[in-house]
């Protein structure tokens, strides 16, 4: 089973490198653009036959290693 | 009095924090993030560099390696604990210390000296300098900005946790001589118990008068005291 893990700076935390993006796409001549927040994103496979556990696995990862929690909120999307 | 500096892949500060442990009278040994026990140490520190290349984050993978295990238990039964820089990341990530370090406001890696004040002299790390003193320390980081939420910055303030913060030449603290964006323009805390340090300045670069300054030589004499 395979997931996506979509990792996003919490909406009150500072996002420099998004800024920068977005202040670069806007002398590129790319209008009507409102605001760019950038994230991380992982592709997780594991090897678990029920759904529900294994999002709870994921979700795990999620809390232990992958996404400091004080500054960043995720979401776990199935891919297949 | 003995200490220990962990050395992860990717660590660059650990020679020369081992170099000005040596010259502070420690016994000093350097251990291996693959160890699973920790030669016995009066002072542990965590050196700065860019552990495991700062994937995923800044220390994430350092925070979770085996000798991290050992230093989470030493640090909970009182052992002194020191991280500098990268140090201070992996310490946030291990949790021992609370928040987090951003990326430097400007998005550039900063590396100068910088000065910082002193804002609690009543610790082990600490005791030999005057409170309010104003060092001269190098910063060399891209992630240095700390951040934390409002009900650990009022507890940083109320309980005296904040060791050191940046200011100008003359003790100014305002968004001019604060480099990199940190909440309140701290510079370095302690956690609750005071046994433990984490600052984003190298107080190791700064114990000698002919390469730098001598800034640096109080925090490593106080802990004799």
């Amino acid at each position: 089973m395979k997931f996506s893990v979509t990792v996003t700076l919490k909406k009150d935390v500072l996002d420099p490198q998004g800024k920068v993006v977005l202040n670069t796409l806007i002398n590129m001549g790319m209008n009507n653009l409102k605001n760019i927040r950038q994230g991380k994103h992982f592709e997780i496979e594991v090897d678990e036959k029920k759904q529900s556990e294994a999002e709870k696995k994921i979700d795990e990862m999620c809390k232990k290693l992958l996404v400091n929690l004080i500054i960043e909120d995720y979401t776990i999307t199935k891919i297949s | 009095m003995k200490s220990s500096v962990i050395v992860f892949p990717g660590s660059n500060c650990d020679r020369d924090i081992g170099v000005a442990l040596e010259k502070m009278q420690f016994k000093n040994q350097m251990v291996w993030h693959k160890e699973t026990k920790l030669p016995k140490s009066d002072l542990i520190v965590i050196p700065g560099g860019f552990s495991y290349g700062d994937y995923l984050r800044s220390g994430a993978i350092a925070g979770k390696s085996l000798i991290i295990e050992e230093v989470v238990k030493a640090a909970n039964s009182g052992c002194l604990i020191l991280g500098i820089c990268n140090g201070f990341q992996i310490l946030t990530e291990t949790g021992l210390l609370e928040g987090t370090l951003l990326k430097n406001k400007n998005l550039k890696f900063i590396n100068k000296d910088v000065y910082v004040k002193v804002f609690n002299n009543n610790t082990k790390f600490t005791n030999k300098y005057k409170k309010h003193q104003i060092l001269k320390i190098n910063i060399a980081h891209n992630e240095g900005n700390y951040f934390t939420d409002t009900k650990h910055l009022d507890k940083l303030k109320n309980e005296n946790l904040i060791a050191f913060r940046y200011c100008d030449e003359i003790g100014n603290i305002d968004d001019k001589s604060n480099p990199n964006g940190s909440l309140e323009s701290i510079a370095g805390i302690f956690n609750d118990n005071k046994n433990i340090l984490g600052m984003m300045p190298h107080p190791e670069r700064m114990v000698d008068e002919i390469i730098s300054n001598n800034d640096g030589v109080n925090l490593f004499s106080s802990l004799f005291n």
